[in-house]
This record gives structure tokens, C-alpha cells and sequence, in this order.
């Protein structure tokens, strides 16, 4: 087990940027996730970790050990890849102890590893046959199995589920989970899912073009996201954003005045907070149909989920908005309803997309 | 389910018609030809006079106890067993040397597959000048060397050995293009997979790349034995079966005997005889296919 330390590190392909002095420190034991759209760095920034880029520049420390330059197979961790990667003219067992027998391990230590990562993936079964004979799920936990009898400082995992369907992803996600209590290893795992994210980290990494959003627990993340592209990225259905204008503060509070004129006074502090260009920012479940809410819309799609429903309503002001609302109350298409925001996780996001929370010492 | 399903599934004699033009072909261009051909090998048949006469396995029994004959096959076979493994090792060096980007690579993988294109004729005849004797491109270097000169096409022993080099020379980039073709085929994550598993170069190529690439290698073997099999005109126009037929081939055996002698009957038996060989390589290909289907 090693903690990863990543000092100023960039990544440039010819005169494109992908990454630019990207730091994080990772401990012993942690559980994180790279989250971000689609060509935000996140791989290119693990397969760095790897050594299966080269670093352009900066540091990257395994333990105490600067291993920026070292090769992939020297840098004490073990990676899990997208498409499985196994050899595919290898039986399951010659898969798990390929890497073994390349670094010298003892036959009958080998043999102890295999068995006993075969019975906690339950692969016991499958061991003799090859990769082409098995499920998507089984070479899954194969690649999972060739990682951990490695006994790696650092697991690393590129976006280990997507090829899955839906419901084995969410097994595979729990087993994931439920190995990394067990072995209690550094894990850095790399996604575009939130869920999957929200699920397994213990801190996620948000990424955007190349650089880091916020580094946070996904509780946190949730509740206090640093910018308005985190707030929109994390949450399902996401967070939703009106214009708002400054009025006159209450005691320390910002208030606003919403599309419509109606005032509502935050627990956002006035302290550093901009004059204009500012945004409200309200999950759904943090928004209620009531009749003296401040916002006012018009019902446009209503979707039944179940425990409860999403209204989708367009304000005053035209800008769209969800709120959930409890089971059994389902409002009528075309109707208009007024909305009470619960200001306690109500935030505000300046014209440079960072938040302003609401603080408990403002209630 | 859906009427049209339900006629797509149903087999009826209106569609035979799609695969007709092809059957057709098939039987009008190789089945008829082949028929026709073990028919006539139990023919005295001489293309002179065009007469023909029944007479049943004589034309075999006469191979059977046909000492140029013998000879010829010994040739075919000596021939295919130097140039199939040369082909196959040559050319999968090559593939894996060049199987990289860049301006070299990309030149040289175009400069070892011209050389397939070019016609017979120009490659024989460019090689005939390189190894004249004295002159030559060969001789006036063992020359400069201070070495013996080699009797290359004239030389007993040498001369198969010539031509299977000048045939390797010649038509390398097929099966270096296909080997280039099945490396590319070969996921790079697994290469990522053993740089993380610490695995030597070495160990690389033989646990991961030549294991990836057995069915090319028997795909190529195979092909390689069958056009080996055939070799003709460059024997013809280099040697011309000499010296002392030692490079005499059984295509040139069967084109010397249809029509130069013109028993087209003893031709053909010996043409049967050179399908058999064939016959008897696609079968070791199918029991290398269902060997390796039974591994997996």
C-alpha cells in the first residue's frame, strides 16, 4: 500500500495542453476517483500515473519514490483497463501469474496468490479456461484478479465498468467497494459516471479541461460544490440555475430579487460576493411547490419515477427549472405553481462560475 | 412474429437465383475443368492428332515409375521446404521491424512490397544480370572480396537454392503485409497489460505477439506452400529446369509434357498428382483451425 503524490504535473501533445501543473496528493488506503466529461485529462492523467505516458512535466511520487521516469512495471502498482486487456491465449490462471513469474515469484507463492484472489472474485471455476470463453462480467473480475495478485502499492482503474451492462455494472460496483474495504489498498479510478463516482471514492477528483474543479468527498461535492461547472456535472437530474439580481442585504445575507421581482433573502455572506452577474443555484430536492414560493412557472413535463416525481417548469424569466415532488401530488401540465426554495443549500455562483454557499452562522 | 420474418427464414427456390452467378462461374471456371481434367488423365491423349484413348491409371503407373518425374517432385519439394520457411521467419522479421510509424518505416514497407509487383519477367531478367558469371553484379563483389566466385545458377547445388532466394526477393511484401496486418490487429492495451507486468522485451514477443499472431503464421505457412508448390516461371526463365534438371519443377514438368511433348493424358495425371499435394496443405490447415478451436 503507497499514497501517490502528483507535483505540478502537465501533459502536452505538440503545442496542444492537455494538462497544466495538475497537483493532488493522494494517502495510503484512499479511494479516488478522476470524474470529468469526455477529454478532460482524466485518463491521459492516470496512464501517466501508469507510465503509459510520458510526463511532460512535473513529478509523480509513489510513497517516497519519485517514479516519473521509472517504467510501468517498476512503479509498484497494478491497473485494471477498459477492455479488459488479458492475454487472450492464456488461461485465466497463466493471466494471473504471467506478471508473477516476470518478476520471480516462487511457483508455490504464486499458487498461494492465485487461490486465494480466485476465491475472493470467485473465479475458482474459471481458472482454466481462456478470456474468450468468458463473460464480459468474468474477464472483469479476471482483470480485477491479475491486479490483486500483484499485491500492488496502487490499483488504478480505467473506467473498469462502462463496458458492462447496466446491472452488472452495478454487482461489479459493489464488489469494487467491498475490495477495497477488504484489502484497504490505494485505489485511483477513473470515470465520466457520477454514480459510479458518488459510490466507490472516498474523495473525487472533478476534472475540466485539463485542470482540477474541486477535490472533495462525494457528500461534499454534493453539497458545497466549489464551481457552477461542478454543481451541473454532479446530481441527478442537476442543479438547477436562474439569473438572479443583488438587492439590498439583510444583516450579512445577500439577498436577491429572482425573475418574476420576487425577493429572496440567502444565507449566502454578502462577504466577497460580486454585485451582479450572479446565478441561484437549487437541487431539485431543495426546491417545494408551495404557494407563497418567490419563484414562479409554468408546468411543462412532469416524470413519474416513482418514489417521487420531477416537475419540469419554465420561470418567469425563462429559464428551466426542476423540482421534485412527493409521491402521490403530480401537477398538471400547463399549470402555473409557485416554488419555495429551501435557502439553507441554495448557493450563488458569480460571472467566474464560483459558489458562494449558504452558511449555517446566517440562519 | 412478423410475416417478413417469417420469409426471410423460409428457404424457397427463387433465391438460389441470388447465388447463381456465382455457382455458375464456379462450376463453369473449376469444377468443369477439374472434372475434365481427371477425366483426360485416364486418356492417352495426344493434342497433335487430338486422339484419345481410354487407358485407366496408366498414365499414374508411368509417374509412379518416372525417374524425371521423382526428380521434379523432389525439386517442388525441396523448393517450398527452403522458401516457406525463409517467407515465413523473413517476413515476419520485416513486419515486426516496421510496424511503427515514421518516414523510414513507411518507405521501406513500400519499397519491400513493390518488389511484388513487379511482373516475373523484369525481376528474372534483373537478377539473371546481377548473377552472370564474371560480370555480375555477384561476382564482381566476390571479386572485389577476394573471394571464389560461386556458380549461383549453374551450380548443382546452388541453383534451387538461387531461385528460392530470388522468389523470397521477389514477393516478400505479401506476406509481410499480411503479418503488418495482424500485428495492427493486436490490441495495444494487452502490450500496456505486460509493460505493467514487468515483462521483458523478449518475453514480450514470445508470450504476447508470436502467440497473437499463430494464425497468421499457419495462414501464411499455408499460402506460401501453396504457391511454392506452383513455381514455374521464374525456374523457367532462370534456369530453365537446369542444370541437370535440379531446379525442374513439377508446373514446368506438367507445361513441358502437355506442350512440348504433347501428352496432355500425362500432364494432367501429374497435374492431379500436384492437386493432391495441395489437397493434402488445406487439409493441415483445416486441422490446425479445429485444433486451435478446440483450445479455446
Amino acid at each position: 500500500m503507497a499514497g501517490l503524490k502528483l507535483e505540478n504535473v502537465c501533459k502536452r501533445y505538440g503545442a496542444v495542453q492537455v494538462i497544466e501543473n495538475l497537483s493532488l496528493d493522494v494517502a495510503e488506503g484512499e479511494f479516488v476517483v478522476f470524474l470529468g466529461p469526455s477529454g478532460c485529462g482524466k485518463t491521459s492523467l492516470l496512464r501517466m500515473v501508469a507510465g503509459l505516458e510520458e510526463v511532460s512535466g512535473g513529478r509523480i511520487l509513489i510513497g517516497e519514490r519519485d517514479v516519473t521516469v521509472a517504467p510501468p512495471g517498476q512503479r509498484n502498482l497494478a491497473m485494471v483497463f477498459q477492455h479488459y486487456a488479458l492475454y487472450p491465449h492464456m488461461s485465466v490462471r497463466e493471466n494471473l501469474a504471467f506478471g508473477l513469474k516476470n518478476i520471480g515469484v516462487p511457483a508455490d507463492e504464486i499458487a498461494r496468490r492465485i487461490t486465494e484472489s480466485a476465491r475472493m472474485l470467485e473465479l475458482d471455476t474459471l481458472l482454466d479456461r481462456k478470456p474468450g470463453q468468458l463473460s464480459g462480467g468474468q474477464r472483469q473480475r479476471v482483470a480485477i484478479g491479475r491486479a490483486v495478485v500483484k499485491e500492488p502499492g496502487i490499483f488504478l482503474f480505467d473506467e473498469p465498468l462502462s463496458n458492462l451492462d447496466a446491472a452488472l455494472r452495478g454487482r461489479t460496483r459493489l464488489e469494487l467497494a467491498q475490495l477495497h474495504q477488504r484489502l484497504g489498498a490505494t485505489m485511483v479510478f477513473v470515470t465520466h459516471d457520477q454514480i459510479e463516482a458518488m459510490t466507490l471514492a472516498t474523495r473525487i477528483v472533478v476534472m475540466k479541461g485539463g485542470a482540477i474543479e474541486q477535490v472533495a468527498t462525494p457528500a461534499e461535492l454534493y453539497r458545497r460544490p466549489a464551481t457552477r461547472f461542478v454543481a451541473s456535472f454532479i446530481g441527478t437530474p442537476g442543479m438547477g440555475f436562474v439569473p438572479v439580481q443583488r438587492a439590498p442585504d439583510d444583516r450579512g445575507r445577500a439577498v436577491v430579487t429572482v425573475p418574476g421581482g420576487h425577493w429572496l433573502t440567502t444565507r449566502v455572506s454578502t462577504h466577497g460576493l460580486a454585485s451582479q452577474g450572479l446565478v441561484l443555484g437549487v437541487r431539485p430536492e431543495n426546491l417545494r411547490v408551495a404557494e407563497q414560493g418567490p419563484l414562479r412557472g409554468r408546468v411543462e413535463l412532469v416524470e413519474f419515477l416513482g418514489e417521487r416525481t420531477l416537475a419540469h417548469l419554465k420561470l418567469e424569466g425563462g429559464s428551466p427549472l426542476i423540482v421534485t415532488v412527493p409521491a402521490g401530488i403530480s401537477p398538471r401540465l400547463g399549470s402555473h405553481v409557485a416554488v419555495s426554495v429551501d435557502v439553507a443549500e441554495a448557493h450563488l455562483f458569480d460571472e467566474s462560475g464560483r459558489a458562494h454557499h449558504a452558511q449555517e452562522s446566517l440562519a | 412474429m412478423s410475416t417478413s420474418a417469417v420469409g426471410l427464414r423460409a428457404s424457397r427456390p427463387a433465391y438460389a437465383l441470388f447465388v447463381l452467378p456465382f455457382v455458375a462461374c464456379y462450376a463453369l471456371l473449376l469444377l468443369w475443368p477439374l472434372a475434365k481434367g481427371v477425366w483426360i488423365s485416364f486418356h492417352d491423349h495426344d493434342l497433335l492428332s487430338n486422339d484419345s484413348f481410354w487407358v485407366g491409371l496408366a498414365n499414374y503407373q508411368e509417374l509412379w515409375g518416372d525417374e524425371v518425374f521423382h526428380q521434379v517432385v523432389w525439386n517442388t519439394i525441396r523448393f517450398v521446404l527452403i522458401s516457406t520457411p525463409i517467407f515465413v521467419v523473413l517476413s515476419l522479421m520485416l513486419a515486426l521491424a516496421l510496424n511503427r510509424q515514421g518516414k523510414l518505416a513507411t518507405l521501406l514497407r513500400a519499397t519491400f512490397f513493390c518488389a511484388s509487383v513487379f511482373s516475373v519477367t523484369l525481376i528474372t531478367l534483373v537478377w539473371k544480370l546481377a548473377l552472370m558469371p564474371e560480370r555480375g553484379l555477384i561476382a564482381q563483389f566476390f571479386s572485389a572480396m577476394r573471394l571464389p566466385e560461386l556458380p549461383l545458377l549453374t551450380s548443382d547445388n546452388l541453383a534451387l537454392l538461387t531461385v528460392a532466394l530470388v522468389t523470397v526477393w521477389w514477393i516478400i511484401g505479401l506476406p509481410m503485409i499480411m503479418f503488418l496486418s495482424a500485428l495492427q490487429q493486436i490490441p495495444s492495451d494487452i502490450y500496456e497489460a505486460a509493460a505493467l507486468d514487468n515483462t521483458p522485451r523478449w518475453r514480450v514477443l514470445t508470450h504476447i505477439t508470436l502467440p497473437s499472431l499463430k494464425r497468421a503464421i499457419i495462414l501464411v505457412a499455408l499460402i506460401e506452400v501453396i504457391r511454392q508448390f506452383q513455381v514455374f516461371p521464374q525456374i523457367m526463365l532462370m534456369t530453365n529446369g537446369g542444370p541437370n534438371n535440379t531446379t525442374r519443377s513439377v508446373v514446368q514438368f506438367i507445361y513441358e509434357q502437355a506442350f512440348m511433348q504433347l501428352s496432355l493424358g500425362y500432364a494432367t495425371a501429374a497435374s492431379q498428382v500436384l492437386l493432391a499435394i495441395m489437397l493434402m496443405g488445406v487439409s493441415t490447415q483445416l486441422w490446425l483451425e479445429r485444433d486451435r478451436g478446440g483450445q479455446r
